[in-house]
C-alpha cells in the first residue's frame, strides 16, 4: 500500500507533541532506548510520569531555547500501512513551516483543545492546508479528560469547526474525540468515551486515500530530468531515452504524446523501468521513455497528453508564499523553477494580499515579507508549461530562487 | 495497477527521482560508498536510475584505517563489479598532513572522518555529495532536508535550511560550497532490509550472525580487537553476534543475534527493542546532541 504522508498542526499548548508521542508509543513505534531517554528527561525536568511530549524533542538549539525550529519527519508503520509524519511547529514562522510540511502531505491532522473556543491559529492551519491542496482533514479534539469526557463539550467544538470548514470543501473532514495524555482514541479506544462511535486516530489514518491515486487520474505530465544518449554504433539496441518520473496521469506503450516546447506530437515506443520493458507507467513511477521519432529534447522539457496539454506561459498568475528572510524585491530577477524547468523571471505585479484568517483579498501596502501570502503576476524570460495547481500539482507548483544567495525565497501556486 | 505498488516501489521511485535530480542539477557530484547496507542500497538505486549508462559520479570512501577488513574487501569487489570509479581517501593521510591530530593512537577516528571528507570534497571540487543517511536514525537527521546545504567550511546550519517544498529541490551553490543529498531520507532500517531482500543484494559477512570475542560495557557488546582491547577488570566472552551498522571499529558494537539469513535479520529488525544507533554506537551516547554537533562540523 502507498505510504500515507500527513502533516500535523496545532496551536501552542494544544498538546501536539503529546499526541505524536502517544501515537508512536501506543503503536509500538518506539524502541527501548528512545523510551529510556524520555524517562531520563522526564525525571530531570521533574515530571511525575512519562512525559510523552519529550519524544519529539528536537535539536540542542531548540532545547536550550525551548522552541521548535523546523519541520521534523517521523516514521512508523502498522501491519496496514507505512506513515510519514511532517511535524511542523505551530507558533513561529507557522505559515512557512506549515507550507513546507503540507506541500507533500496527503492529509492534515489538526489538533484542537476542547476547553477552548476555535482559535485564529487553528483556522489558519486549515486555510493554509486547503490552499496547499490538502483534501483530507482529521481533527483530533483533545483534552476531553479536562472536560470530564462530556459529549456536549466535544459537540460544541465539532459544530464550530464544521461550520468554519464547510466552505473549504475538504473531500473528507473527520472529527475525533479523545485525550492524547490519557491515550483515549489515539491508538486504543480507552474506556471513557463510550458515547463516541467514530474511528480512532490510527484507524482513520489507516484508511485515508493517498493523493497518488488522484495524480494518476490526471492528464499525463512527464518532465524530462535527464537524457540518455543513444550508444554509438548500436542506436537500435540502445536508443535515446528520456529519464524522469510520471508526475501526473499515466502512459501506455504506443500512446501519442506532445513534446514541449515545440509542440511536436509523437508516440511512446518503449517504457523502460530498470532495463525491463513495461506496457504502462503511472503517476509516481520513475521510468525511461523511448519515443518513435528523433526529437532533440533536453532537461526541463515536458511530454504531455496531446488532448489536454498544459498552458505555454510567459506570464503566470500565482498565489505566492514568501519564505525568504529578506523582503521581495519587485525589480529583481529570480530563478523560477517549475517541475524540471528553470527560467529567469520577476514578480511583475503584486495584486493583492491574502488575509490569513479568511483568505479574503486585501490591498497591498508595504513590503512583502516572510510568511506573507500574496497574489502576483510573474513575468518570465522563457516559457513555462503550467497548469492550475488545483488541477495538476506538479505543473502548478513553483519556487523562486534568489540568484545571488541561491536561497529558495518563495513558493507559489499557479492560479 | 496502483494497488500493486508496494511501499518499497514508492520509496525506490522517489530515490531514483532524487538521484536523477542530482545528475541534472549538479556539475560534479560524488556518492559516499562505505560497503555498508545503506550505501549498498544507494548503488542499486543508482543502477536503476542510470543503467545502461555509467553512473554520473564516482564513489568515495573515507577510510579511517580502523574499518573491518572484510567490509573493505567487499567494498572493493562491489565497485569493481559495477565498473565504477572508487576514490578512497584516508584519515591517516590527514594525520600525516597534520590536519587531524588525535590524543592517542587508539582514539576513535570516527569524528576525524569529517576533516578528511571535507579535504576530499575540496580536492576534487565536488558540488554535491550523495549519502545513505536516513531521517529515522537520529533526531538531528529527522530535521534535515533531502538536499542539505553546506557552506564553504562544510557546516550544516539547522536554523538556516533552505525551504524544501514538493519535489522542487534547489541544489545551487557557490564555488567551494556543496550540497549533501540523501535519497533514502524516508526509509527506515526495516525498509532497507526489505529492499535488500527484494533486490537480492549481497551484504558484507559481518551483518550475519557469527561468533566473536566481546566484553560487556555500559549495556553494549564491545568487540575485542587490537584497537579495542578489554580493560583489566573485564571478562572476555565469545558470543554469537551480528552488526546492525558498519562503521569505525573503535565505535561500532554488534548485537547478540543468531540471524544467519536476510529473513532472520528482518525478523529481528521487526522485533528489535533498541534503535539502530542506540544499540550499536558508542559515539552517539556521549551527549544528547552528539550527532547534531558532528553534523554541524561536516559529518555525513
Amino acid at each position: 500500500m502507498q505510504p500515507l504522508r500527513f502533516a500535523t498542526a496545532g496551536s501552542v499548548d494544544d498538546g501536539k507533541s503529546t499526541l505524536i508521542g502517544r501515537l508512536l508509543y501506543d503503536a509500538h513505534a518506539l524502541q527501548e532506548d528512545q523510551v529510556a531517554a524520555v524517562e531520563r528527561a522526564s525525571l530531570r525536568r521533574g515530571a511525575g510520569e512519562l512525559d510523552l511530549s519529550l519524544i519529539t524533542d528536537g535539536l540542542e538549539a531548540e532545547r536550550e531555547q525551548g522552541i521548535t525550529i523546523d519541520v521534523a519527519y517521523r516514521y512508523f508503520a502498522t501491519p496496514v500501512r507505512k506513515f510519514i509524519i511532517a511535524d511542523s511547529p505551530g507558533h513561529e514562522q507557522y505559515t512557512r513551516n506549515m507550507a513546507t510540511g503540507t506541500s507533500n502531505a496527503d492529509a492534515l491532522v489538526l489538533l484542537l483543545d476542547v476547553t477552548k473556543p476555535l482559535l485564529p491559529q487553528s483556522r489558519r492551519h486549515l486555510l493554509i492546508a486547503r490552499l496547499l491542496g490538502i483534501r483530507h482533514a482529521i481533527v483530533f479534539v483533545n483534552k476531553l479528560d479536562l472536560a470530564n469526557y462530556a459529549r456536549a463539550a466535544y459537540e460544541r467544538v465539532r459544530r464550530e469547526l464544521e461550520a468554519f470548514a464547510a466552505p473549504l470543501r475538504f473531500d473528507s473532514l473527520v472529527c475525533i474525540a479523545g485525550s492524547a495524555l490519557r491515550g483515549d482514541m489515539v491508538v486504543e479506544r480507552g474506556e471513557r468515551l463510550d458515547w463516541y462511535g467514530g474511528p480512532t486516530l490510527l484507524e482513520r489514518l489507516e484508511s485515508v486515500p493517498a493523493s497518488a491515486d488522484r495524480a494518476a487520474a490526471g492528464p499525463l505530465r512527464f518532465p524530462v530530468q535527464l537524457v540518455s544518449p543513444p550508444r554509438a554504433g548500436r542506436p537500435r539496441a540502445h536508443p535515446r531515452a528520456y529519464m524522469g518520473r510520471i508526475e501526473s496521469g499515466h502512459v501506455l506503450a504506443g500512446a501519442p504524446v506532445v513534446a514541449l516546447p515545440g509542440g511536436r506530437t509523437t508516440r511512446v515506443r518503449q517504457i523502460v523501468v530498470h532495463g525491463a520493458e513495461r506496457e504502462i507507467a503511472v503517476a509516481g513511477d520513475s521510468v525511461s521513455l523511448v519515443l518513435a521519432d528523433e526529437l532533440d529534447l533536453s532537461r526541463g522539457d515536458l511530454l504531455a497528453d496531446p488532448a489536454q496539454p498544459p498552458r505555454e506561459a510567459r506570464s503566470l498568475e500565482a498565489t505566492l508564499i514568501w519564505l525568504g528572510a529578506e523582503p521581495l524585491r519587485p525589480a529583481a530577477r529570480y530563478l523560477v523553477q517549475l517541475a524540471s524547468r528553470r527560467v529567469a523571471g520577476k514578480v511583475a505585479e503584486v495584486q493583492s494580499r491574502l488575509d490569513i484568517d479568511t483568505l479574503d483579498e486585501r490591498a497591498v501596502e508595504g513590503k512583502v515579507v516572510a510568511n506573507d501570502i500574496v497574489n502576483v503576476r510573474l513575468s518570465l524570460q522563457a516559457p513555462l508549461f503550467a497548469d492550475a495547481y488545483e488541477a495538476v500539482r506538479c505543473t502548478g507548483a513553483l519556487i523562486l530562487i534568489d540568484e545571488a544567495t541561491n536561497q529558495t525565497v518563495a513558493a507559489a501556486l499557479v492560479r | 495497477m496502483l494497488a500493486e505498488r508496494s511501499h518499497l516501489d514508492w520509496l525506490e521511485s522517489e530515490a531514483i527521482y532524487i538521484l536523477r535530480e542530482v545528475a541534472g542539477q549538479c556539475q560534479n557530484p560524488v556518492l559516499f560508498f562505505s560497503g555498508g547496507k545503506d550505501s549498498l542500497c544507494l548503488l542499486r538505486l543508482a543502477e536503476k536510475a542510470f543503467r545502461p549508462g555509467r553512473f554520473p559520479f564516482p564513489l568515495l570512501h573515507i577510510d579511517t584505517g580502523h574499518n573491518f577488513p572484510e567490509v573493505i574487501a567487499f567494498r572493493d569487489r562491489r565497485a569493481a563489479e559495477l565498473g565504477e570509479r572508487l576514490i578512497v581517501r584516508s584519515v591517516e593521510d590527514s594525520m600525516r598532513k597534520g590536519s587531524v591530530r588525535l590524543a592517542s593512537e587508539n582514539q576513535s577516528r570516527n569524528a576525524a572522518q569529517s576533516v578528511t571528507l571535507l579535504e576530499a570534497i575540496a580536492e576534487f571540487g565536488f558540488d554535491a555529495a550523495i549519502g545513505g543517511a536516513r531521517r529515522d536514525e537520529e533526531k538531528a537527521r529527522a530535521k534535515e532536508r533531502v538536499f542539505s546545504f553546506r557552506d564553504e567550511f562544510g557546516q550544516w546550519d539547522p536554523r538556516n535550511q533552505r525551504p524544501e517544498l514538493w519535489s522542487l529541490y534547489n541544489a545551487r551553490v557557490h564555488p567551494g560550497e556543496h550540497v549533501r543529498v540523501f535519497p533514502i531520507s524516508n526509509w527506515t532500517e526495516l525498509d532497507v532490509w526489505q529492499y535488500i531482500r527484494r533486490e537480492r543484494l549481497e551484504v558484507p559477512e559481518i551483518y550475519f550472525a557469527h561468533r566473536r570475542p566481546v566484553v560487556r560495557r555500559r549495556g553494549l557488546l564491545v568487540p575485542v580487537t587490537p584497537l579495542t582491547p578489554p580493560r583489566a577488570d573485564e571478562a572476555v566472552e565469545e558470543v554469537s553476534v551480528r552488526f546492525r551498522t558498519v562503521g569505525d571499529i573503535s565505535c561500532t558494537c554488534p548485537v547478540e543475534s543468531s540471524a544467519a539469513s536476510i529473513d532472520a535479520i528482518l525478523e529481528e529488525t521487526r522485533s528489535a527493542r533498541l534503535t539502530e544507533r542506540g544499540a550499536t554506537r558508542m559515539d552517539d551516547q556521549t551527549s544528547e546532541a552528539s550527532m547534531e554537533r558532528r553534523k554541524k562540523e561536516g559529518y555525513f
